[in-house]
């Protein structure tokens, strides 16, 4: 896999700090566990993190803490639920988006968002983002759409083309709200992607704005 | 700090984790509190739990243990005050693409590399301090930042970017001082 688009140094620095919501976080993440390269520079944003720590004005600790905290070193920490069983086969889709859809790609529930292309939307405990799973046949257009504010696209199979460049397996799109584009899968198989948005995308078509709110999309 | 956490976590030394508890704790609690949680001392002490726990795990080819410990009451204030998960990679996940040669230079755990970070730190312009503080002790988001200061979301995103550029800079020793 080579990936040419990789995190933003800001969002990956916000990710960091623990402030980046989960929508954009699922994106994060699933892209750290592609790119090896994006992981040796999450490891320098959270030691900016420990710097940060280590610059704190000290709060004053209870004096019995040390004494609690000592108290319960030999205690054995209840033990974690036992992860799903591991596929025999080498899964597609890495963690943590692979728990969140409940599987690989084989268990996605696709529906269908009109001219072949289709979706998967993904809840989150949040409501600043919204997250989906987009399916386009290979050569065909994504609908064409705007966007309020950010986007977030990661594919996960096949590849894309916009105006931007070319975007392939593990590669991350960062698109701001000025944006109105149009990607198109490229011809040789169906793109399979990550879009993460924080405002509901306005497809242009009218066919698909007629469904948006059947769709809740 | 980084050797005390390795005889933590090879030994299971607990004088050498009382000392990480003395120093580390208060900032934590400092870290914890930010929220605006009367309970702070007790998350301060389930994060100190987590670390004497997970100490073996601790890797110092990998990084300072200021940013292990950074990271585990990071997730801990996250499942503490937000209703929503942070999502991880798993290390062990098949499906994970699995780093090449670690290169020479990976070494950010030595002392000098902390001091340069402290430095650098205080060497901030104010306003990408500002951003980052917020980010880092108030947990607010990019946009969140940006409708409190009045300043365009890129704003917001280009501070955030130009001071990762300079600790990072200051991290790897190639920094130029400011
Ligand atoms: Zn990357
Ligand atoms: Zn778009």
């Amino acid at each position: 896999m080579t990936i040419r688009h990789h995190i933003s140094d800001d969002l990956l620095l916000s990710y960091a700090m623990g402030s980046l919501a989960e929508g954009w976080s699922i994106a994060v993440a699933t892209h750290l566990a592609l790119c090896p390269d994006c992981r040796r520079r999450l490891v320098e944003a959270e030691e900016i993190g420990g710097g940060l720590l280590e610059g704190t004005q000290p709060q004053a600790i209870e004096p019995s803490s040390w004494e609690s905290v000592r108290a319960r070193l030999s205690e054995r920490p209840a033990e974690k639920a036992g992860r799903a069983a591991v596929q025999a086969e080498k899964p597609i889709i890495p963690r943590p988006l692979r728990d969140y859809l409940g599987g690989d790609l084989e268990a996605v529930k696709w529906r269908s968002l009109g001219k072949g292309a289709s979706q998967c939307l993904i809840r989150t405990g949040e409501n600043t983002t919204q997250v989906r799973l987009l399916k386009i046949p290979a050569g065909k257009p994504v609908p064409e759409h705007s966007h309020g504010g950010r986007e977030l696209t990661l594919v996960l199979s096949g590849a894309f083309e916009d105006e931007t460049g070319r975007f392939g397996p593990g590669d991350l799109e960062d698109a701001d709200g000025s944006v109105t584009h149009q990607p198109r899968a490229t011809p040789d198989a169906d793109c399979i992607c990550l879009a993460v948005t924080d405002a509901p995308l306005r497809f242009s078509s009218w066919v698909v704005r007629l469904v948006q709110p059947i769709l809740g999309i | 700090m980084t050797a005390l956490l390795v005889a933590v976590g090879t030994n299971g030394d607990v004088e050498a984790f009382e000392a990480l508890f003395r120093h580390f704790a208060p900032r934590i609690k400092a870290y914890l509190s930010r929220g605006g949680a009367a309970s702070a001392d007790e998350l301060m002490q389930e994060a100190m739990l987590i670390v004497w726990r997970r100490a073996a795990l601790y890797d110092p080819a990998k990084g300072s243990a200021a940013a292990w410990i950074f990271a585990i009451a990071r997730n801990l204030r996250i499942d503490a005050y937000r209703r929503e998960k942070r999502p991880e990679f798993d290390p062990s996940d098949p499906a994970l693409v699995p780093d090449g040669e670690e290169p020479a230079d990976m070494r950010l755990a030595a002392s000098e590399d902390a001091e340069r970070l402290k430095l650098a730190l205080t060497q901030l312009p104010p306003d990408q301090a500002d951003v980052l503080n917020r980010s880092f002790f108030s947990d607010q988001s990019q946009s969140e930042i940006a409708a409190e200061l009045k300043v365009p979301l890129g704003t917001v995103k280009s501070r955030m970017r130009l001071a990762f550029a300079k600790l990072k800079a200051a991290l790897r020793g190639t920094g130029e001082a400011s």
